[in-house]
């Protein structure tokens, strides 16, 4: 097989992986940003729980009408926001942190999720909205991934500089009577949307490592804001290039190839980066001269 | 005489329970005040006051007009990232907030001035530097940077030179100095007296309850710290209901 066959042939010929390849670039612009953010607010597993906490929103959707896009998304956006605020709302007026009060409410909304799911659907309703079908991506699907993308980008334009001073220094932030509360929950909800974004092509479960995994892999070779974004995304898109061609040419489900290949580049950029990996520990460069 | 803080009767603390206890007074325009006291005597927590973090529990504090952005507020422990991925002439130039806002340019002029602040505070060359790489005194040189920026009215210090060496010390205080030949208003938490009694013309000293406030060399004398000392530490958990100062 040569490479034009390996590499780009699958693409010219299907227009399911065509669509899948859009599509992941569109995840990978909006989920590179919100990712590197989520990892310098310190809030890694915070993405972990508001993708869980899609779960009941989407499976009510499914309940009302099928396999609806647009309702499945709806469902799915309204869940997370209302365990955002909750989480957010209990951090703010009581003296429990952010991660307590999210792993709480994030637990109560998957419960009841996985309730409805299986009172009201089939298995494989579930495997769908927690694996998602990348390869089943369709046009309005497409659009709404694209949409979600454009929109995170302008939205961090706006609020771009009170979103880094929040994160660097909250406290300046709130003595100069900045909207640091206001910033954060706008954020919050554009990790929704990305997230909603990634559970059609990656399901509930997979969505936030094509976020995750990339700014965590990022942090080993950027050192600005700009340019870890940047990183997060690049990595995302060759990871779901890479596993597209793998779940294409071994016959693996897409989700899981893509994010396996985003893991693999993260233990590579651990043991490898230029910056602060375990090479630049065990195997220093010699010291400068001042 | 005008006043940039006037306390009536003002009460602050934490779950009910004191840690400034009944303080009536002011801080004029343009004084320069150093804050004593023990650990643990509501210093922080005066400021904290002062700026309207915290609420008083009872009593009243006046502002005399002053809206929160002019006064700068330089924390204990800043709750500051210093792995954050930021440069030091960014983290100076959040200085100009209230030029700037969320959304108005940073312009050459308000950069200009920042690297001119990052001069002043020793740092010249620095400004590409990442946070990351810097000593606590160096970036404490920042904070003061960010400061100069900021041209408040009014500066509150809570320990700025806690576990500062003795140059970074002489520096940053000739700021403060500066700032007071300026008519700015001063506050600052300081436990060396010896530097109190050479630069700070007013003190207020405190041990939860009032000792001492006016002239330095009036407010730390012997029998004053003596009584600051004897201050118990602990809450009482079983403590009364304060009635004092109501009829």
């Amino acid at each position: 097989m040569d490479i034009h066959a390996a590499l780009i042939q699958p693409f010219i010929e299907f227009g399911f992986m065509r669509r899948a390849l859009a599509a992941c670039l569109a995840l990978s612009l909006g989920c590179g940003p919100a990712g590197t953010l989520l990892v310098l607010r310190r809030m890694s597993l915070v993405g972990d729980a508001l993708s869980h906490a899609v779960l009941p929103g989407a499976a009510v959707g499914f309940m009302i009408a099928g396999l609806s896009l647009v309702v499945m998304s709806f469902g799915g956006f309204i869940a997370g926001l209302v365990v955002a605020g909750l989480s957010g709302l209990v951090a703010r007026v009581t003296p429990q942190r952010e991660d307590a009060s999210f792993a709480a409410f994030y637990l109560i909304s998957l419960a009841l999720g996985v309730l409805i799911v299986s009172t009201h659907g089939s298995n494989v309703d579930l495997m769908h909205v927690l694996f998602g079908t990348i390869l089943a991506v369709d046009d309005a699907s497409l659009l709404l991934i694209v949409s979600i993308a454009t929109l995170t980008h302008f939205t961090l334009a706006v609020i771009g500089r009170g979103l880094i001073v929040e994160c660097f220094d909250p406290g300046f932030l709130r003595a100069v009577g900045g909207p640091g509360a206001a910033v954060h929950f706008v954020f919050l909800v554009l990790v929704v949307m990305n997230l909603v974004a990634g559970f059609h092509a990656l399901g509930t479960l997979m969505a936030v490592g094509l976020m995750m995994l990339p700014a965590a892999a990022a942090r080993f070779w950027a050192g600005q804001v700009a340019t870890l974004a940047a990183a997060s995304s690049a990595i995302a898109f060759a990871s779901a290039y890479a596993g597209l061609l793998l779940s294409y040419h071994v016959n693996l489900p897409s989700g899981p190839a893509i994010i396996l290949v985003a893991g693999g580049v993260y233990i590579v950029s651990v043991v490898a980066g230029p910056r602060g990996s375990l090479r630049t520990r065990f195997l220093p460069r010699r010291h400068l001269e001042a | 005489m005008t006043t940039a803080f006037s306390l009536h009767d003002v009460t602050l603390g934490y779950d009910r329970h004191p840690a400034v206890h009944h303080l009536t007074g002011s801080f004029a325009t343009g004084s320069l005040t150093a804050l004593v006291g023990p650990n643990g005597s509501g210093k922080s927590t005066l400021l904290k006051g002062l700026i309207g973090l915290l609420a008083p529990l009872e009593g009243h504090l006046e502002r005399n007009g002053l809206c929160q952005s002019e006064i700068a507020y330089l924390p204990q422990q800043a709750e500051i990232d210093r792995s954050f991925p930021i440069s030091v002439i960014e983290t100076v130039l959040l200085g100009h907030w209230r030029t700037t806002g969320l959304f108005r340019p940073i312009t050459r002029t308000l950069r200009r001035q920042a690297e001119k602040a990052l001069v002043a505070v020793g740092l010249d060359g620095f400004g590409r530097r990442p946070i990351a790489s810097l000593s606590a005194g160096q970036f404490q040189r920042v904070l003061f940077a960010r400061m100069l920026l900021q041209d408040c009215p009014v500066i509150l210090l809570d320990e700025p030179f806690t576990a500062i060496d003795a140059k970074t010390t002489a520096d940053l205080l000739r700021v403060v100095v500066g700032w007071h030949g300026e008519g700015r208003t001063i506050v600052a938490v300081l436990h060396d007296l010896d530097q109190v009694r050479e630069s700070f013309p007013d003190t207020l000293l405190i041990a939860r309850e009032p000792i001492g406030w006016g002239a330095t060399t009036k407010v730390l004398r012997a029998e004053h710290l003596f009584q600051a000392r004897q201050m118990a530490e602990a809450w009482d958990d079983r403590a009364e209901v304060c009635w004092r100062g109501v009829a």
